[in-house]
């Protein structure tokens, strides 16, 4: 290759970088300038009306929130600890540890709507039941789709996010760390949970803020695990279906009768569940690069 | 015995359950997405069996007065688009890899990989919504077709949410090679691009392989973007601007409206355990060439 052919090569991977990045632009410029012409402070407040060709889209704003919030309090902790059993537990050559580390790499490759598919095999059709046959007989109560086990299917979808992040995160504590601690006598919990995860924290952070953005963009999952297109009431119960901005967004897109009339208000939904997933991104790869220039957080 | 050593004990045990359970999900879903298609073995699928999403007439047709299940329509449609999909991201992505991590000023590499991560983080509904908004009416009038949703359409916006995936995973390998290799082909006289073609990309080769088949599992998998631009009918055949239909798209658009129970929900589930199983093979290839890459480099995993 002489110097002609190098500056070809260099022109040339330069531009398909060009490409992914303009594709980007685009979409976000796009969705940005038809998205932000209608938007208001009424629109992220009120309810929709007149079959979705006025009003807001607070339900499903709170139905996405309360939904990715109950899946957090699933995921989080429990990705929390599969991490600690990787990065402090695990002996790499154990049985336990190959298996455990396939299934978790397993889990991430899982297409999403087979996640869906479980939710409504698991938990709906047999733990759900389960539950109405041992405490509410005669009634069809959690046997049914529900934000519960819509944030239940979301949890185990981003329940890799967490384990990967966290993980990463301790695993960056110095050993040193760990052997002072156990060198001052400390048993292995106390070391792993008074020095080691303190240190890790920004990444339990940057976990969680990444399952949440998952989980707050994923659709497939909760189609037919309890997302309806339209509610009166808000979901208060764990048993409520709810209303979710990106199934809404498919919904209005594949099913309405009139596109054109929907369209300004499609355009900002999509913007706002853009710009949510956007922000949620953005703070985490923050940390993240905080993290890894700086090491550890406490300095 | 104290009362520390006693916590202690107690933690070990929780934090070991609690890895047996992540083992344990990915197993629930094999068993109970397979569970709701099992009737199809024994054949208490309202007269359907394991052979009749295989069998003639070669028809996707689940609602009418005798349904057709076939797959192969279907498969047909996944492979068509994935493909497309593939054909658009893997040199965009490969391209995009090497330059950053071989040419980019170090400035620049530090906003090019964050803005792809925020091109992985746009939901796919969203992709799918800009594909069908926006994309679709320029792909019809650029190429002449004839329907607005076609296999093309969906192919390239499909080629957005992979493009993420296989530039992350080759770019790491691109930045594991290490640096020894790139000074001593420098040294001896190469050129950057020399090194780049000759030295670097071999040594990641298994690297790029693990991306590409990544990717492959990812695009399909993937569901709302088909589902909203492939135009979902199932036909048959190769040209790629017609509609198509997917496997995966199918689940989607048809489950809320299968009776739980029915010979059609049976073979809903049947298709999400066979979408299961495929995944899952690319994922384990995807981890082989993985380990390959670092046992290559570093001489051990």
């Amino acid at each position: 290759m002489n110097k002609l052919g190098d500056r070809f090569f260099l022109i040339l991977t330069l531009f398909a970088t060009l490409i992914v990045l303009a594709m980007l632009g685009i979409i976000v410029g796009n969705i940005a300038y038809h998205g932000t012409a209608r938007l208001s402070w009424q629109f992220i407040t009120a309810a929709p009306e007149n079959g979705m060709t006025a009003g807001g889209i607070f339900p499903a704003i709170y139905g996405t929130v309360s939904l990715v919030l109950l899946m957090s309090l699933a995921a989080v902790p429990f990705g929390v600890l599969v991490a600690i059993y990787f990065a402090e537990y695990a002996r790499p050559e154990s049985r336990l540890y190959r298996w455990t580390r396939m299934a978790v790499n397993n889990l991430a490759g899982v297409p999403s709507i087979v996640f869906g598919l479980f939710g409504l095999g698991f938990f709906i059709q047999s733990l759900g039941r389960t539950i109405d046959q041992a405490f509410y007989p005669g009634r069809l109560l959690y046997g049914q789709p529900s934000i519960l086990w819509a944030a239940m299917t979301m949890a185990v979808l981003t329940l890799p996010v967490v384990i990967i992040t966290v993980e990463e995160t301790l695993r960056s504590v110095p050993r040193e760390y760990r052997e002072a601690s156990l060198a001052l006598g400390a048993t292995r919990f106390q070391t792993v949970f008074r020095v080691v995860l303190p240190q890790a924290w920004s990444g339990v952070m940057t976990g969680s803020i990444l399952a949440i953005s998952r989980g707050a963009g994923e659709v497939a999952p909760v189609l037919f695990t309890g997302a309806a297109y339209f509610l009166p009431r808000l979901p208060a119960h764990p048993a409520d279906q709810f209303m979710h901005l990106g199934y809404h967004i498919w919904v209005l897109t594949t099913q309405s009768t009139n596109v054109e009339e929907t369209k300004p208000l499609l355009y900002s939904t999509v913007f706002v569940l853009l710009v949510l997933t956007f922000l949620l991104n953005i703070t985490a790869i923050l940390i993240r690069n905080r993290l890894r220039r700086g090491g550890t957080d406490r300095q | 015995m104290n009362w520390r050593r006693v916590v202690d004990r107690v933690s070990e045990i929780l934090i070991f359950t609690v890895a047996l359970v992540a083992i344990a999900i990915i197993l629930l879903i094999f068993v109970y997405v397979g569970r709701e298609a099992f009737p199809l073995v024994t054949g208490t699928a309202e007269g359907l069996t394991l052979a009749s999403p295989f069998t003639a007439p070669y028809t996707w047709q689940p609602v009418s007065n005798t349904p057709k299940y076939n797959v192969f329509p279907l498969i047909l449609g996944t492979i068509k688009v994935t493909i497309i999909a593939m054909l658009i991201a893997t040199p965009l992505a490969l391209a995009a890899a090497l330059y950053t991590s071989e040419f980019a000023p170090r400035g620049l590499r530090e906003w090019i990989k964050p803005a792809i991560e925020l091109l992985a983080g746009i939901p796919s509904v969203v992709l799918g919504f800009f594909a069908l908004m926006v994309l679709a009416t320029w792909v019809q009038a650029g190429f002449h077709i004839a329907y607005r949703l076609n296999a093309l359409t969906a192919g390239i916006a499909l080629a957005f949410a992979i493009i993420p995936i296989i530039y992350t995973v080759s770019e790491d390998a691109m930045t594991a090679v290490p640096r020894l290799y790139r000074e001593a082909s420098l040294a001896l006289g190469a050129s950057k691009g020399q090194t780049a073609v000759r030295v670097i990309l071999p040594a990641a080769i298994p690297g790029i392989a693990a991306a590409i088949v990544l990717g492959f599992g990812r695009a399909i998998g993937e569901t709302m973007i088909v589902l909203m631009v492939s135009g979902n009918s199932a036909t048959w055949s190769l040209d790629p601007t017609n509609p198509v239909r997917t496997l995966s798209a199918t689940i989607a658009a048809e489950m809320a409206e299968a009776v739980f129970g029915s010979g059609h929900y049976r073979i809903l589930f049947f298709i999400g355990s066979l979408l299961f199983i495929i995944t899952g093979v690319l994922n384990w290839m995807g981890e082989r060439f993985n380990r390959r890459l670092r046992e290559r480099l570093f001489g051990s995993s």
